[in-house]
């Protein structure tokens, strides 16, 4: 019902301009709806119930997350963002938030692997504890650059990995990341598509990630973005927070190196 | 200019080799980790991704710009694949082609195995006036009939092409919707028609 109530919206703004203004027009259509929206996005309940779970102790072990380590010491979740993924010397390998807060969960309150991945994506009437925490530590890095390290050996080897499933072509379209994502100016249908390969744009695209989405009535965190795009490019789909999404997550973050963060956003 | 071609497409070789070494590590290593944490599911099956054929790999290899002889030898492969129709009729109903056109689905991982494809062609191109959401990964291909005509050479061209885009450009963006069984005879058929049958909307 929600995606059908913004087309009507969009098909309406649309309806207004000739045809041939219709593609610039689109844009600017979507930025009022966002204008609109933008002094109450829906993201910030899930916010604030991540802040909640973050400081609630909970689990076997009856703890909170407060002194999970994302990466700036245990319990700093200011800026620790815009730093991730980065390498972690207690499990001797590069971590993207969500893998990085799988870990926590499992280790401080005790919960296993099945308990802390549960509901990764959430659905009506079934929310996800791990979107409203992703929001909640996102939102704590609102207004930071970018920046993102390669320097440790294996942070390189994520990137360059990442990089190679970026131009990986395969299944049955034949298509890659880089298909859609890798010339300026292109569109899916009247969706603009966000060239990860230029800067500004790969900044303009991470930074704005996780992000309420209209048409789903749910915060997504990046790890969907990516599951979604996968399952568009018709590839098989990808383990929860594996290494693989990292991976990929690396290389667009790293693009986006610089950018100001500004998310949980608003999106269609 | 010719020899400059030539000079140029060697130098081109040689650098892919020089930095073939290094690559190579990463490239096996991101295959490794396709394999371990990607699942088949529904019609998206892992084979897909892992075993690429021959013009997927050399597409990954270079996927901005590849060698001449790389490009020239992968056209060559793809247009040998092509199959013309066996009965000779290239032209099906425009009205099932624009259905097609229009459909997006097929062969994710969230579609059942075994439904009909759509060819999605307005995702990338412009085909009809009346259609405004399109996208522009592709030219714009209104007015496709109206502006080449009908001839023998036109009909397999166009055949060809949306069977087997990389028969005429390596590492095109479009899929092989012949080739890799995303549109069946008739459907390729319902397509031409949308693109070639004066009556079809995207020749008004």
């Amino acid at each position: 019902m929600r995606r059908k109530g913004l087309f009507i919206f969009m098909a309406a703004a649309l309806g207004a301009a000739a045809p041939a203004m219709a593609q610039t027009s689109t844009t600017d259509e979507i930025a009022k709806y966002r204008q609109l929206l933008a002094d109450g996005n829906p993201a910030e309940l899930w916010e604030m119930r991540g802040e909640e779970l973050w400081k609630t102790a909970t689990g076997p072990k009856k703890v909170s997350l407060e002194q999970c380590d994302l990466g700036k010491g245990p319990g700093v979740v200011k800026g620790a963002y815009v730093e991730l993924p980065r390498y972690f010397k207690d499990v001797n390998k590069v971590m993207d938030l969500e893998q990085r807060l799988m870990h926590c969960r499992m280790s401080l309150q005790g919960l296993t692997r099945e308990q802390a991945t549960k509901t990764p994506f959430g659905s009506a009437g079934n929310p996800s504890d791990i979107e409203a925490l992703v929001s909640y530590i996102t939102a704590e890095s609102r207004g930071m650059k970018m920046s993102v390290s390669t320097a440790h050996p294996q942070e390189k080897r994520a990137y360059e990995i990442g990089q190679k499933i970026f131009f990986h072509r395969g299944g049955a379209h034949d298509f890659a990341c880089a298909t859609c994502h890798s010339v300026d100016g292109q569109r899916i249908r009247l969706q603009e598509l966000p060239n990860i390969l230029n800067k500004t744009n790969a900044q303009a695209a991470y930074t704005t990630w996780p992000a309420y989405r209209v048409s789903q009535g749910e915060v997504r965190t990046m790890q969907h973005r990516l599951y979604d795009c996968f399952r568009q490019q018709r590839f098989p789909e990808p383990a929860y927070a594996s290494d693989v999404i990292t991976a990929v997550t690396m290389f667009l973050a790293k693009n986006a190196d610089g950018g100001v963060y500004n998310a949980p956003a608003l999106k269609r | 200019m010719k020899r400059i071609g030539i000079v140029l497409a060697v130098a081109v070789t040689a650098a892919g080799c020089a930095t073939m070494a290094a690559d190579t590590d990463y490239g096996k290593a991101a295959l490794d980790l396709m394999k371990a944490d990607f699942k088949s599911k529904g019609p998206a099956t892992l084979d897909r991704i892992v075993n690429q054929d021959e013009a997927q790999r050399l597409c990954s290899e270079y996927p901005t710009e590849r060698p001449k002889e790389v490009a020239e030898k992968i056209e060559a492969e793809q247009l040998k694949l092509v199959k013309y129709p066996a009965d000779g009729k290239y032209l099906g109903k425009w009205q099932e082609g624009e259905k097609i056109a229009q459909n997006g689905r097929g062969m994710q991982s969230s579609d059942k195995v075994g439904s009909p494809n759509g060819g999605n062609c307005y995702a990338c191109h412009q085909i009809t006036k009346e259609e405004i959401s399109f996208g522009n990964i592709g030219p714009s291909l209104y007015q496709y009939g109206k502006l080449r005509g009908q001839s023998e050479e036109i009909l397999k061209y166009t055949w060809a092409k949306i069977y087997n885009a990389q028969a005429f450009s390596a590492c095109s963006n479009m899929p092989r919707f012949g080739h890799k069984g995303i549109l069946d005879e008739k459907q390729l058929k319902d397509v031409m028609a949308l693109l070639l049958d004066p009556a079809s909307p995207a020749n008004k």
